[in-house]
């Protein structure tokens, strides 16, 4: 199979000096790729581009071959979907959240109860909260699922559960890309490993 | 009946300044560090309004054509004040020039379409300087506030973002938050007064010797222009402001995602 991102000689300026300078890679379009490396070599500078929450300085991202510049924004945001480290809950319920439409199916999906629909998002746990995060992401029909050390702020236990989420998703024909800090997650979970160093 | 109008002479003013120094004392009592600000501002308003006094009353006898001039003049200081307070705002001091501009014709524009006032200088120059002072608190307001906020809640912006909400949308809980902000004070005020304060304009017809029904009324004027100006300014320094703080393609500009 392809490839469904290629940084082509990436470069992306911090406040002092590049964060990422040079950096060229490509992401299958199969499985889950995992980008490890030492803190501050730039790994959420990297996956910050494949939405465009962020632009290179220098050097382009190519989205099936072509210049992510060249897609809708809005609707590459849709396509390329992205969860942070730390869960981020709207005001409202957990089905405010989780925008207009009927998802039924979505939080049995991420292995919560569909029960829990009603209830105030403020009020979940970090690791249901992080699930939502997740239902959110899926509810808008993505082709990609960017994940930013989705595990770091969870406990053991919600942690394996994402795990095991994020490798169903892939078998289900997503692309995932995550970010880990934690070099065991990444060989057993990852199908590729993209090492980033300075 | 008492008047004050011409009984005041400049012997009156530096007497009054005992009450700055009062405002001193306050200061250095409880190590406010404000001292130095009162002394300037004190020189400062003596020497400006000196000179505004001059400068209107060129303008009033005969020359009201050089009224555009002068309102050009307080709507660039006040663009700079706006602006400097709200420096964190990329290109600031255009924003508020921008939003105080609009605000400042739009309410003059409103109150002489509708023969509320005569368009002369000696109406036209004090009312705009009015909105324009109302307004120029309001939009610095609304653009630190909308610019505070936006930083402080970047991680929530962006998971909007993110989701493909546009830069307006991503915003718009903070947008409007700020705008209440640059609103709340003219509104409270409005629903006061009378109650509370015997307004700037009222009192110095009152004061001047008018009387007192005559006074209101140009009082309730004012009022309203003041609240109509300020909105107006408000929406839209909330509105640049937005624009200055994302990019094009929707993200958050740098200087914001990088604050801390």
């Amino acid at each position: 199979m392809g490839d469904r991102f290629e940084y082509v000689d990436v470069r992306v300026d911090g406040d002092d000096g590049p964060i990422v300078e040079g950096f060229s890679a490509r992401i299958a379009a199969e499985g889950v790729t995992a980008i490890v490396g030492a803190s501050g070599v730039g790994k959420t500078t990297l996956l910050r581009l494949l939405n465009r929450l962020d632009d290179p300085d220098a050097g382009t991202v190519l989205l099936d071959g072509r210049d992510l510049r060249s897609y809708d924004v809005l609707a590459l945001r849709r396509r390329v979907q992205f969860v942070g480290q730390v869960p981020v809950t709207f005001p409202g319920t957990v089905a405010d959240n989780l925008g207009p439409g009927d998802h039924a199916g979505l939080l049995p999906r991420v292995g919560l109860a569909a029960s829990i629909a009603g209830r105030e998002a403020d009020r979940l746990s970090i690791g249901e909260a992080q699930r939502m995060c997740l239902a959110r992401a899926l509810a808008l029909g993505p082709e990609v699922l960017v994940l930013d050390e989705p595990t770091s702020a969870l406990d053991p236990a919600s942690k394996v559960g994402i795990e095991e989420l994020v490798a169903s998703l892939s078998i289900g024909g997503l692309t995932v890309v995550m970010v880990s800090h934690d070099p065991r997650q990444a060989s057993h979970l990852a199908d590729h490993v993209l090492e980033v160093g300075r | 009946m008492t008047d004050l109008s011409g009984a005041i002479g400049y012997p009156d003013v530096a007497l009054a300044v005992v009450l700055v120094v009062v405002g001193a004392a306050v200061s250095r009592f409880r190590r406010l560090d404000l001292e130095r600000d009162m002394l300037v501002a004190t020189v400062r308003s003596f020497a400006q309004l000196l000179a505004i006094g001059y400068v209107l009353a060129f303008v009033f006898d005969g020359n009201g054509g050089f009224s555009a001039g002068v309102l050009v003049v307080m709507v660039t200081t006040a663009s700079l004040t706006a602006g400097r307070r709200a420096r964190r705002v990329p290109g600031a001091p255009v924003v508020a020039g921008v939003a105080l501009t609009a605000a400042t014709l739009g309410t003059l524009g409103v109150l002489a379409a509708l023969r509320i006032v005569p368009v002369e200088a000696r109406t036209i120059v004090p009312l705009g300087s009015m909105v324009l002072s109302n307004a120029m608190a309001s939009v610095s307001l609304v653009m630190t506030r909308l610019r505070d906020d936006l930083a402080a809640h970047r991680r929530e912006v962006e998971a909007r973002l993110s989701l493909g909400h546009t830069s307006h949308q991503a915003s718009l809980p903070w947008h409007r938050g700020a705008l209440r902000t640059g609103m709340l004070p003219i509104v409270d005020t409005t629903k006061v007064v009378g109650l509370v304060a015997l307004p700037g304009a009222m009192t110095g017809m009152i004061l001047a010797g008018a009387e007192p029904l005559e006074a209101i009324r140009l009082q309730l004027v004012v009022m309203y222009m003041l609240l109509g100006g300020n909105a107006f300014a408000a929406l839209v320094a909330g509105e640049l402001t937005v624009r200055r703080l994302f990019t094009r393609d929707h993200q958050l500009v740098r200087s914001l995602r990088r604050a801390s």
